[in-house]
């Protein structure tokens, strides 16, 4: 029997898909759940596992075309099927049940080669490569799917280091340290992202097998596959998640922070002086205002579930730090608790924690939104993903100098930053979150000389 | 180790000294001590664990019995419960059948059926263990037979200062007791013992050594074994938590428990068969008290469902366990 695949819907918003590579040629056996075909989007790259056991008959779209969702792009001819369909229980051949048992194949495999015609000589369950099942099924040790759950890690984007790639304990204790679920996103705005700038991250030591070439994140090879490490995976994971769930709305204001960057010149040699050697940066009167904002608007601090938007009681500030290799989004805890020069420590200590590669599960935990300070590299704008889980994520773009009107009609030489919210439009609408930013904008452009850290 | 004094003084010695030291002062020190069993006057016993007990502690205490596996159980039992201290000797554990309904169906069972009222403070003691080319009836490991039983405690140390600790604590225990000694270890195993009288805890397991890969539990001879095999693992960067039992029965669930859930891998390790053994009993109870911190299957290294093992040495090897054998378990554990 035949199974003609059509090209998956990678995501809600998503219409079409491109054929990035066959993992699989004509002739090729696939197994059930193995991946024959990688498919990517704008967004993601995603291995497309087969629906069926059987052999791969044609391709119907060629690598790099783009096709509609729903398009017929594969045909496979199916071995289980013809099992099940094999009223007289005849005896499979030796040579079939051995190709149906072979362990997956890389693409350019030619052995196992099954005919097309094969159909009544069926393969028996019991003859499958168990082992290999086990990989594609993602056996999970009742261990792993605790901590899985505690930790609310997503096995199914972690590379095993067990017996037959199989998801250990370990394994998910390593991806917790990367940054538990309920932070999604470690990762905000791959790509955009410049973040607090870190030191280069010690990689992640369950960095998958190097496929060819010695290729690395810190010094990319042209031509040559960079494997996925642990915290790649997850990010780009995550990623996904987040775009694919969350329907993202933009917008964007302009903030006045004159006032603000006179406040922070004055106080940061003293804030240096009694911290002994801390930097006073722009980031803590920024999440300041933020959580103010959001104690004035509690919907931003939120999260859609399917019984309903829960609003969270704690409000606990996401503060996105690009690394060298990855993205961590370590959290200060009750931010809303923390004067600006407590905020100040706490996200010193947390800065300086990421880029020494010493966060812990804790560090990680309990985000209820996102503050992303993407202006330190030049940015003025950048469409940020939200961290899932949470109902928005606000950037600090760069601050520039610029000429601006002010209320009396004269031409002023001010300090602008710009401030970009991305939402989820499930969770909220334009009313609330530009109400938000317009609160955010005025409690910046208040905060000046006069205040108190 | 739980030792009364820390500043005891201690003496160097095999397993046989510190049977034989252990069952002098308890015959020394309290007169209701009495020792019976084949060859244990004259003789001084097969291993000389009671050499020249019966010139210092006359015959009358230090009891030369005929073959006769079911009466030296039996009479034991009466003495206990008229309030003597025996220690009754079955001279290889291969023996003890016939006593199994002295064992079984008395002794374990007085206090319970007397409500209370009798108490049956006797002590089996009986060489065990293969290694030693002993064959069909000088090998066997006898301990699954009895480990069925409620109202006996099994014992099995494996370094002397334990030999010493828990054979004071079953003479001073009130309920029937059954001391294995692995007769493999008598000479080959030595270590300091602390002088004078102390008692190690029943039912007390020891973490040998800490690790956080995978657990091993064993007792007896396989403990000595596995402790070897785990030093290579470390070398290979596999840390292995080893455990030795001590007290087969009661089941130190604890701390086998607290382990588990650490490492989150079992691998019990014991030269009896397999199926029905000790390491069925403590994977079931794992099973049920820590399914949800198992990152494995729980994994039993054991001998093979086989009767015996044989004379020839050959058989004697493919049955007994090795280091080897037990680090090629470990690294399959740890891989999983």
């Amino acid at each position: 029997m035949a199974t003609t695949i059509t090209m998956p819907q990678l995501g809600e918003t998503v219409t079409e898909g491109t054929v990035a590579q066959w993992l699989k040629k004509p002739g090729d056996s696939v197994e059930k759940y193995e991946a024959f075909v990688e498919v990517s989007t704008d967004k993601v790259n995603a291995e497309v596992p087969s629906p069926v056991t059987g052999t791969l008959r044609e391709v119907l779209v060629k690598e790099g075309e783009t096709v509609a969702t729903g398009t017929p792009i594969a045909v496979i001819d199916e071995v289980g099927a013809a099992t099940q369909s094999n009223a007289h229980g005849t005896e499979p051949t030796q040579q079939v049940a051995d190709a149906a048992a072979a362990p997956p194949k890389p693409s350019n495999g030619s052995t196992a080669h099954v005919p097309a015609a094969a159909a009544p000589a069926p393969a028996r369950p019991a003859e499958l490569d168990i082992a290999g099942l086990e990989a594609a099924l993602r056996v999970a040790s009742p261990a792993v799917r605790k901590l899985a759950r505690e930790h609310r890690i997503d096995i199914r984007a972690l590379q095993g280091s067990g017996a037959n790639g199989r998801v250990t304990a370990q394994d998910v204790l390593t991806a917790a340290q990367m940054g538990p679920a309920a932070a999604v996103g470690q990762a905000i705005a791959v790509g955009t992202n410049f973040g607090a700038t870190g030191a280069p991250a010690k990689p992640p030591t369950h960095a998958a097998p190097a496929s060819g070439g010695t290729s690395t994140y810190g010094e990319p090879i042209p031509g040559t596959t960079i494997p996925l490490n642990q915290a790649r995976r997850i990010i780009a994971q995550r990623m996904v998640e987040s775009k694919h769930t969350a329907p993202h709305a933009w917008s964007m204001v302009e903030v006045d922070v004159t006032n603000l960057w006179k406040w922070r010149q004055r106080e940061k040699d003293k804030f240096d002086h009694e911290t002994g050697g801390l930097k006073l940066t722009m980031l803590p009167f920024f999440i300041r205002a933020v959580v103010e904002s959001l104690a004035a608007f509690p919907l931003m601090n939120a999260r859609f579930t399917d019984e309903g938007i829960y609003v969270n009681k704690e409000v606990n500030i996401g503060i996105a730090i690009g690394l060298a290799t990855n993205l961590v989004v370590p959290v200060v805890k009750h931010a809303d608790q923390l004067s600006i020069k407590g905020l100040a420590v706490a996200s010193a200590q947390l800065i300086d924690k990421a880029r020494r590669n010493k966060l812990g599960v804790d560090d990680l935990a309990g985000g209820t939104f996102t503050v992303n300070n993407n202006g330190s590299n030049g940015s003025i704008a950048s469409a940020p993903i939200i961290n899932g889980g949470q109902a928005g994520i606000v950037t600090m773009e760069a601050m520039v100098k610029r000429p601006v009107v002010t209320a009396d009609d004269a031409i002023a030489i001010r300090s602008i930053m710009n401030v970009c919210l991305s939402l989820d439009h499930r969770v909220v609408d334009g009313y609330v979150a530009s109400g938000f930013l317009a609160d955010l904008k005025r409690r910046l452009e208040a905060m000046g000389p006069t205040g108190i850290l | 180790m739980a030792v009364s004094s820390p500043t005891q003084t201690t003496q160097l010695m095999n397993n046989v000294d510190a049977v034989r030291a252990t069952l002098y002062d308890a015959m020394k020190n309290d007169p209701r001590t009495v020792i019976l069993g084949e060859d244990v006057g004259a003789r001084g016993n097969v291993f000389l664990i009671t050499k020249d007990f019966s010139k210092e502690f006359g015959p009358q205490r230090v009891i030369d019995t005929p073959i006769a596996e079911a009466s030296i159980v039996g009479i034991a039992v009466g003495m206990a419960m008229e309030g003597l201290r025996p220690i009754a000797e079955i001279q290889f554990a291969d023996f003890i059948y016939p006593a199994f309904n002295q064992i079984v169906g008395e002794a374990a069972k007085t206090r319970y059926r007397s409500n209370g009222e009798y108490t049956c403070p006797l002590v089996i003691r009986t060489p065990y263990g293969g290694g030693v080319r002993g064959a069909l009836s000088h090998s066997v490991s006898i301990e699954a037979l009895f480990y069925h039983v409620p109202g006996l405690k099994i014992l099995a140390p494996a370094f002397p200062a334990d030999v010493k600790g828990l054979l004071n604590a079953a003479i001073d225990d009130p309920d029937p007791v059954l001391f294995l000694e692995h007769k493999k270890t008598y000479r080959l195993i030595k270590g300091e013992v602390p002088d004078g009288h102390y008692t190690i805890p029943i039912g007390k397991a020891n973490v040998l050594k800490e690790g956080t890969a995978l657990t091993v539990v064993s007792y007896g001879l396989y403990v000595h074994w596995a402790l070897e095999a785990a030093q290579q693992l470390a070398d290979e960067g596999i840390s292995v938590e080893v455990i030795d039992l001590r007290s087969i029965r009661p089941m130190d669930k604890t701390a086998i428990l607290q382990s588990v859930e650490k490492t989150r891998k079992l691998l019990i390790v014991h030269e009896d068969n397999k199926f029905g053994g000790i390491g069925a009993e403590i994977s079931a109870m794992v099973a049920e008290e820590a399914l949800f911190s198992l990152d494995a299957p729980i994994r039993r290294h054991c001998a093979p469902d086989v009767p015996a093992m044989g004379y020839a040495e050959p058989l004697e090897h493919e049955y007994m366990s090795s280091p080897a054998k037990i680090a090629d378990a470990m690294r399959e554990l740890a891989r999983f």
